[in-house]
């Protein structure tokens, strides 16, 4: 999935950190000390002491003294990063977008609020002896939000919509799995031709090509939402927008003003809606973090998308309670371009520079969120067991000296020093990491690295064509929770292979998996893939992310999960 | 004066014309296409897309697509917003740049010409030093430093007014950002005015005015303040069409839906149709703004009565 909220440059990093510089006084002393800091020109903004923040201090405790009562009115406004592209859950792609259909639609199954895969419009389903045909039962009760029922045609509908070339899907080929779906993406077979069957109005069969022990949650991705059959037909590419717009998630879309808001209602045919308390749920475009962060302090916002990084610590101070950090399915790395000297046939050298990064100043003095240091290339998954290069335990003295020895043994010295290009998208963060990188590389090594930032879309060109890269940053957040959706990124013919490694072992390795049926074994054939790709060493992994969020405390119901994934339908506002 | 009109627009046709090559070249030069993302399409997919999009075709026959559809008043779909067309962004862009920008526009010309014309009236006395010294921080505290401040004074602490967001677009809502828009104009227009009057308090027929016994309020409000204001006015054409456009940095920092964002956004994102757009647009705002000031020019001196 693409990273798009620490991708794009943002205006954040020209607005410094707002130290909190005053503390308590009256509404007076602050006018007139906030006004002493415009008269002296000074840059930094008046901050807020924890005191005098936009809390009430004669608030009653949330939820009323029993601590469960519910407020009177269930309204909740969330900050949601960018503009989404498009509501059609076939076309749209990223995190925004997704974090809204997942109310407006309801896939075969569904997440609970900590992230398990549950029933969603199946309510239960059978997998065949080899794995390859699964057979999905669906609710009787389920009910589009025009009042319709949720068939199983209305699901081969959808996917075949989805994979068809014709809706120019961005994500469809994630549907891979599933029996001709790439061909049929390919334009080399017709629609009809996938492997997906409604027996009857309850009956769904999916045929696949390999055991696919990540399906169920696949199907929880938008790409594999129902579409409405008929409203689809009747309003052609604008069946996305409100008014046309339906659902058989728990929320029905009401508003959309493009860069303003998107306001999503209570949706009353929803089969389980008698279980929901939010009535109304505002998502708002937030491009620019600080002000997000403004307007959360204002009390407009619930919940915010981002944290902005150069505002942590004042956070950590003033809004501790309300900051919500939890690890995320996702992996920042920087990779080597193998197809290039010196990179190409040199694993020696490409270990060395791994080793010498020493991760826990960067998780700790530049990222400082919880970043988990990453010794391994795949984050921690369900029923996996995640690897790690022979020397994570080792100290970084010794790294060094080990990464001193290969270094040499590549050809380089201090005479002769390696000299290296970092790529990165225009941000001061890929910055402030690349500098680092850059001097714990010449302080061990003598490497003679230099910083080059590009815009991101020139930075996507660039990177693809593998002809001028030789380090890259990059960062991939699972599409699901499964490690073969980093595993397969490295894959020799996966076009977001940008390192361009080709190791026919590898490759093997993962298309054992892909056909091992039986999910033990699965398992260790992708941990052998892992432990061989980091001894090729063609990526240096570094952290994995985490999730970071300001959540007013009278939000209930909402759990943190690896995939960073929340219904709405799970929420609820305590009295405040 | 009909004819004047007819000549300027038939004019402004080659200069539009030249904008809309000139942008419709540049973005297609820019590295990236719109389709690039972290997550990179399968060929047949973006060959798909493409073709789509018509952006397989050469491109002349693209271009000559494009002027095709303008003419019509299609400005095309966007390649981002991928279920709206630009014209329909537009739509709902402009009228809220539109009212924050005239608002602010309107405020920036109140107070720049008051406190330039007193500013003038009294050079060099104190209330000369604080007019300047003010417009002179007004001009150099960049927008993107003043609006978070004001928002943090007055939305954070005091809870005076919201942190952003159109709300129902009431007064709330606009005040922050329309003076936040509107200070870095009050400074330059006042600066403007002051020295514009200054010069024309020189003059002589501004001496023989005094001579002759008028009192300063007719000096000034029947003789000087029109020729003091010519600078102003070719400085507001230009500077309005820009205003009511929207800024990208006002727009982001206080969540207003205007025009200004899709600017940047739409060039970051090789939206080439929207860029095109609202280049196109901004074109022909210029355009009309400039015939405006020179109608405005006619009527404040007479020596240029077309």
């Amino acid at each position: 999935m693409p990273v798009q909220s620490d991708d794009l440059p943002g205006l954040s990093s020209l607005i410094k950190a707002t130290p909190p510089a005053i503390r308590s006084g009256g509404v007076l002393t602050r006018i007139m000390k906030c006004a002493a800091v415009v008269g002296s020109l000074l840059v930094a903004a008046c901050g807020g002491g924890p005191d005098d923040s936009s809390r009430s201090e004669s608030r009653l405790p949330v939820g009323g003294p029993s601590g469960t009562e519910l407020a009177e009115q269930q309204v909740i406004h969330i900050g949601n990063g960018a503009e989404p592209q498009t509501l059609d859950p076939h076309r749209a792609e990223g995190v925004p977008s997704s974090n809204i259909l997942r109310n407006l639609f309801e896939g075969l199954t569904l997440e609970a609020a900590n992230g398990d895969v549950i029933p969603g419009a199946a309510e239960s389903w059978e997998i065949s002896d080899d794995a390859l045909l699964y057979t999905f039962h669906m609710r009787p009760d389920g009910r589009w939000s025009n009042g319709d029922p949720v068939t199983a045609a209305d699901f081969e509908f959808g996917l075949r919509r989805s994979v068809d070339p014709k809706t120019l899907s961005y994500y469809a080929s994630i549907l891979g799995p599933i029996k001709n779906a790439e061909q049929i993406i390919l334009g080399e077979l017709p629609a009809e031709a996938l492997g997906v069957e409604a027996v009857d109005d309850l009956t769904l069969v999916i045929r696949l090509n390999g055991p696919t022990p990540y399906l169920p949650g696949l199907l929880n991705h938008n790409v594999a939402y129902p579409v409405h059959a008929g409203s689809v037909e009747k309003y052609g590419n604008r069946f996305a927008r409100p008014g046309n717009l339906v659902g058989n998630g728990a929320y029905v879309l009401d508003e959309w003003v493009v860069q303003d808001y998107i306001k999503l209602v209570r949706n009353r045919n929803y089969r389980d809606d008698a279980k929901s308390h939010i009535e109304e749920a505002y998502f708002y475009p937030t491009e620019n973090q600080d002000a997000e962060l403004k307007r959360f302090r204002a009390g407009e916002f619930d919940v915010t998308e981002q944290v902005p990084y150069q505002q942590l610590d004042w956070i950590r101070k003033n809004l501790g309670d309300d900051l919500v950090i939890a690890p995320y399915l996702g992996s920042y790395y920087f990779g080597y371009n193998v197809t290039r000297p010196p990179f190409k046939d040199n694993a020696p050298l490409r270990k060395a520079l791994a080793m010498v990064i020493d991760r826990e100043i960067i998780t700790e003095r530049i990222t400082g969120a919880g970043e988990i240091p990453a010794y391994g290339w795949v984050p921690p998954v369900t029923g996996y067991t995640g690897q790690q290069v022979e020397w994570a335990s080792w100290t970084q003295e010794e790294r060094n000296a080990e990464a001193q020895r290969l270094y040499a043994e590549a050809g380089y010295s201090e005479e002769n020093p390696l000299s290296v290009e970092i790529l990165y998208n225009t941000n001061e963060n890929h910055k402030r990491l690349s500098v680092a990188i850059a001097s714990m590389w010449k302080q061990t090594l003598g490497v003679e690295a230099t910083l080059v930032n590009q815009e991101w879309k020139v930075f996507l060109e660039t990177r693809r064509r593998k002809e001028t890269t030789e380090v890259f940053r990059a960062g991939w957040i699972g599409d699901y929770n499964d490690a073969f959706t980093f595993s397969q990124l490295r894959y020799s013919r996966n076009e977001m292979n940008h390192s361009g490694y080709a190791s026919p072992a590898y490759d093997a390795l993962l298309e054992r998996a892909a056909m091992e049926s039986d999910p033990v074994a699965r398992a260790k054939v992708m941990e052998e893939s892992e432990r061989l790709l980091l001894a090729d060493m063609p990526v240096i992994p570094l952290y994995f992310y985490v999730s970071k969020h300001l959540v007013k405390p009278w939000v209930g119901g909402r759990q943190t999960n690896i995939m960073d994934h929340h219904h709405l339908k799970d929420f609820y506002i305590l009295k405040h | 004066m009909l004819r004047f009109a007819i000549r300027r627009f038939l004019g402004a046709i080659p200069t539009l014309l030249i904008l809309i090559g000139l942008a419709f070249c540049l973005i297609r030069l820019a590295p990236g296409g719109p389709f690039d993302s972290e997550k990179q399409l399968p060929p047949d997919i973006e060959a798909n897309l493409r073709q789509a999009y018509h952006l397989d075709e050469p491109l002349y026959q693209q271009f000559a697509r494009y002027i095709g559809n303008l003419a019509r008043g299609d400005f095309g779909p966007s390649f981002q917003y991928r279920d709206f067309s630009v014209t329909e962004l537009i739509q709902s862009g402009f009228p809220v740049s539109l009212r924050l920008g005239g608002f602010a526009m309107l405020l920036a010309l109140i107070v720049g010409v008051v406190a330039g014309t007193i500013a003038a009236l009294r050079q060099n006395s104190s209330s000369d030093h604080v007019v300047m010294a003010v417009s002179m921080t007004g001009i150099s505290i960049p927008n993107f430093v003043m609006a978070p401040l004001m928002i943090l004074v007055f939305a954070v602490h005091l809870g005076w007014l919201p942190a952003g967001g159109l709300g129902d677009g009431g007064f709330r809502n606009m005040l922050l950002p329309v003076i936040s828009l509107a200070l870095p104009q009050i400074a330059f227009i006042s600066r403007l005015t002051r020295g514009s009057m200054i010069e024309v308090l020189r003059s002589n027929y501004i001496r023989t005015a005094r001579a002759q016994g008028l009192s300063t309020r007719a000096i000034i409000f029947t003789h000087a303040l029109k020729p003091a204001l010519l600078p102003v006015v070719s400085y507001l054409g230009p500077a309005t069409a820009a205003v009511i456009t929207g800024s990208v940095v006002i727009e982001q920092i206080f969540g207003v839906p205007g025009l200004g964002r899709y600017f940047v956004q739409g060039a970051l994102n090789r939206d080439y149709t929207l860029v095109m757009g609202v280049v196109v647009f901004y074109g022909i705002l210029i355009i009309v703004f400039n015939f405006l000031v020179d109608l405005i020019y006619g009527f404040l001196d007479p020596r240029l009565k077309v």
